[in-house]
């Protein structure tokens, strides 16, 4: 016991007289993760590249160009090279990134706003409430999803931002159930009696203390939820019900580069590294959050 | 000098971690000779466990054992696989803190112990379970054969443990190491494993190896006793030497700091005044569902009848066993839980049948602190945060520095340096954090303090000081407190009043003093019987008057007096009718033979 006290009054000379937060320190520790940081680089370096290269480019990603069909990369001015149709890979890539990153972000974000409000909800409350949020779900659940997004089509014709409804209506039940489950095991633990026996109401117990102790796993969750979402996307652009050609994302042009994989393969190669090199950053990005959100792990330095 | 069965010299453990490595226990030396008991004690993080599971060649992969370990000749130190084998389980055997969790849920009684059997003496079949009921019966299990087709959880708490020293006697070893046996049962279970295991000391001639945090279990024990502290051995010897005369000033330290029931605490009485809290029939029940479909629920009558008035600056202890209703009490006085009956009247105020908003109000004058001091703080938040959690629930509008002048100030009034305010509750000590607890609970200043087994989890030393700071704390500022706990010692340093609880129902209500000099009720008698005193001497010779049996299930709650199943007192009339609380001098007592006895 006596150690502790010893080691902790040693660490007394560094700390702040400003008060902390979670949030604060978070960002403190995250700075001092190098795998973190530099995927947060690289992460934001892609962003503004897929924002801004298109139109830095000299070529449009939608014109075809008969002259110069599947030419290899380095050659004519092309340096991704140019697709079956004769189209600049390097700008088609580009253009891509922005619909996959667009659908991985948003969508994500959707079933993680949707899913922690209605998980936290449900568990915290209990009881009945529970019961009737969580057969709910288990009712969108037995819904198919191609039947889903193929409903959303017929009544609201073909448009993009219906993918990401599509999208995030289906993952935000996993995410409900997951913290859901988490909620109920958080609600038990003496802090929440102790917000209780202190008057803070439940709508403030819930922000502020189930929600900051769930991050952890929801963070992991997000992880795996942003590259299923690309896939997904990818998957109904080739069922012809998401993204329409011209228009591009990386998980089509995957699929498009893999039936030409022999001839060539620079049609593959480039749209599955930038997808590579982007759900990577995602991982180390998620793995640092995790860790810098957990007062915890900070002791070990 | 009798031959020695245990040598141990120069023993260092040494776990290897990122931050380096960390030396659990340095340089210990000990002996223990055939048929001795010898206790090791100290506090949390001394390294009595670590000493332990290194006579057991338990380590971790990161641990490191040197020095030497001499068993019936053999080195111990540096030896592995089936030789070792052949050792543990059959020459040494060990019964572990939480029989739960180390008897497999999934094997019935007779299978677990049939596997030691097999492994060790190649007995099977009937030989086997002859072998088995013979043991059971020893540990003084009744109908031993019917028992060794139930799974583990179709037992007692007890019952495990006596089912764990049963399966450990079963090769018939030389050393038995016990390592908290007992920390996790009842008071009175305690007294029960405690007097089997002196009973089988004789009888099977085994050394033990007692290791506890509890000096009052190695006083009525041991043989001897070593105490240790960060690692190091600080006292050894004889065990009425260590108790009379400590040599050591961390031995004398440890004696002073525990809390004795046969101590007379000086405490006076506060002035009559208006009570702050009263409490009238306060009924807890539960609806418990039965499995199967049209089964009837069956009711949990946590809390029945309870009745009760606490004036400023007075302090109520709450003593019982597990599943006494104490924590549903506490609970229900802070509509916590809404009670099913009864009424709760805090400053003139109705709670008990308040909806939960307007309830809220009142939470300004009535408090709670928690057992376990660090689940009890969110790890996500600083102390600062943790702190000013009710100022903001209930003065909003301050600004920031009036928030952290007011969280420096509780944090001085608790003992803590308000230069800590913006670490985190896992950088601080188990009674740091229970300092924080008891921070937050009071930076708004309220009437009401429950205090709910708030120093069960912590060392006996750090046990002392913050008792120490709840006295004060009380005087300065006139608290009421409701000191809930299981340990009757401690109880009596702090309490004016106190009642007994068992099975819901209040037993025994009586001044303190009264209570502890000439305990009326059966139940309290032989609570006070089990709870073993810090003194060799007096603890040898000690008649207990112990319970039988163990706490039943309150689902299965006997009619009449609730303990009667237990009482050596019992008569006809006891199971037919319900006691009432009778007047009896100062006391309230509930037992039909309260005259008499």
């Amino acid at each position: 016991m006596t150690d502790v006290v010893g080691a902790a009054s040693a660490a007394t000379a560094t700390i702040p007289d400003a008060p902390r937060s979670l949030w604060s320190d978070a960002w403190s520790t995250l700075r001092q993760n190098r795998a973190a940081m530099t995927a947060a680089i690289v992460l934001g370096t892609l962003v503004l590249f897929v924002l801004l290269g298109p139109a830095l480019s000299d070529y449009r990603f939608d014109k075809p160009n008969w002259d110069e069909i599947a030419v290899p990369p380095m050659t004519g001015g092309h340096l991704f090279g140019t697709d079956s149709l004769g189209r600049d890979l390097y700008t088609r890539t580009l253009m891509g990134g922005r619909m996959s990153l667009l659908v991985g972000i948003v969508s994500t974000l959707v079933s993680l706003i949707i899913g922690i409000a209605y998980g936290a909800t449900a568990g915290f409350l209990g009881g009945r409430v529970d019961r009737v949020m969580m057969r709910i779900v288990d009712i969108l659940y037995a819904l198919p999803f191609m039947f889903l997004v193929i409903l959303l089509m017929v009544l609201f014709g073909r448009n993009i931002v219906l993918i990401f409804v599509a999208i995030g209506a289906i993952n935000w039940l996993d995410m409900a159930r997951i913290v859901r489950g988490q909620t109920l095991g958080l609600k038990q633990r003496e802090f929440i009696e102790a917000a209780r026996v202190s008057g803070v109401k439940s709508g403030r117990i819930i922000l502020r203390h189930i929600v900051p102790n769930l991050l952890g796993v929801v963070v992991i969750y997000v992880t795996l939820t942003i590259p299923q979402v690309i896939l997904v996307e990818s998957f109904l652009s080739f069922l012809g019900l998401g993204v329409q050609e011209p228009m591009t994302s990386w998980g089509v042009m995957v699929s498009d580069g893999a039936l030409d994989m022999e001839n060539a393969p620079w049609m593959l190669i480039f749209p599955a590294v930038f997808l590579a090199i982007t759900l990577f950053c995602f991982n180390y990005l998620g793995d640092g959050l995790r860790d810098a959100l957990d007062p915890r792990d900070r002791s070990g330095r | 000098m009798s031959p020695r069965l245990l040598d141990v010299t120069d023993l260092n453990v040494s776990f290897e971690t990122r931050d380096g490595p960390v030396h659990a226990v340095k340089n210990l030396s000990f002996q223990l000779a055939p048929g001795e008991v010898l206790g090791i004690v100290g506090e949390s993080g001394s390294g009595k466990t670590q000493a332990a599971m290194a006579v057991l060649g338990l380590m971790a992969d990161n641990g490191r054992v040197t020095g030497s370990i001499r068993f019936e000749g053999d080195e111990l130190v540096g030896l592995r696989g089936a030789r070792l084998r052949e050792i543990r389980g059959a020459r040494i055997a060990i019964v572990f803190q939480d029989p739960m969790t180390s008897l497999n849920p999934y094997l019935t009684i007779g299978a677990q112990m049939g596997l030691v059997l097999k492994r060790h003496r190649g007995l099977r079949g009937e030989a086997a379970r002859k072998e088995c009921v013979q043991l059971l019966d020893a540990v003084h299990i009744t109908d031993p054969a019917s028992r060794l087709r139930m799974y583990p959880h179709e037992l007692s708490g007890g019952m495990r443990q006596r089912v764990m020293i049963a399966t450990a006697l079963l090769c018939r070893p030389a050393l038995l190491i016990a390592d908290e046996p007992t920390t996790a049962l009842d008071v009175t279970v305690q007294a029960q494993i405690l007097a089997l295991m002196a009973e089988l000391r004789v009888s099977f001639g085994t050394a033990i190896l007692l290791i506890t945090h509890d000096l009052g279990v190695a006083a009525g024990t041991c043989d001897r006793l070593l105490v240790m502290q960060r690692g190091t051995c600080q006292e050894q010897g004889d065990i009425d030497d260590c108790f009379h005369n400590p040599k050591t000033a961390y031995a004398r330290e440890l004696l002073e700091c525990v809390p004795r029931l046969d101590a007379e605490p000086t405490r006076t009485r506060p002035a009559p005044g208006e009570p702050i809290v009263r409490v009238q029939d306060l009924a807890v029940h539960y609806s418990v569902a039965q499995p199967g479909f049209f089964t009837a629920p069956k009711t949990l009558r946590a809390l029945d009848g309870v009745s009760l008035e606490l004036r400023p600056g007075e302090t109520l202890g709450v003593v019982g066993e597990s599943g006494s209703g104490k924590s549903t009490l506490a609970r229900a006085v802070l509509r916590l839980v809404r009670p099913t009956g009864g009424t709760v009247c805090l400053l003139g105020r109705e709670l008990a049948e308040l909806p939960e908003d307007e309830v809220r109000e009142s939470r300004r004058d009535m408090q709670l602190v928690f057992q376990d001091p660090l689940a009890a703080l969110d790890p996500r938040m600083t102390v600062r945060q943790i702190i000013a959690e009710p100022l903001e629930a209930f003065e909003s509008g301050l600004s920031e520095a009036a928030i952290t002048a007011r969280v420096s100030e509780a944090m001085i009034e608790v003992g803590l340096d308000p230069e800590w305010r913006n670490r985190y509750p896992h950088q601080f000590s188990g009674g740091q954090c229970q300092r924080v607890g008891i921070a937050r609970a009071l930076i708004l200043k309220p009437k009401l303090l429950v205090c709910d087994e708030a120093v069960s989890a912590l060392d006996v030393t750090v046990q002392a000081q913050i008792v120490s700071l709840l006295l004060e704390l009380q005087a300065r500022l006139g608290l009421a407190l409701i000191f809930i706990s299981h340990d009757l010692a401690v109880v009596r340093r702090l309490s004016h009043r106190v009642l007994v609880m068992y099975l819901g129902k209040v037993m025994e209500m009586a001044d303190a003093d009264e209570l502890y000099r000439a305990p009326k009720h059966p139940y309290t008698r032989a609570l006070m019987a089990a709870v073993p005193i810090p003194d060799p001497r007096l603890e040898k010779t000690r008649v207990k008057a112990l319970a039988k049996g163990e706490v039943p299930s309150p689902l299965a709650a006997p009619g009449g007096c609730a303990f009667r199943t237990r009482c050596e007192f019992a008569i006809g009339q006891c199971g037919s009718a319900e006691p009432e609380l009778r007047d009896v001098g100062t006391a309230r007592v509930a037992c039909w033979r309260v005259g008499e006895i």
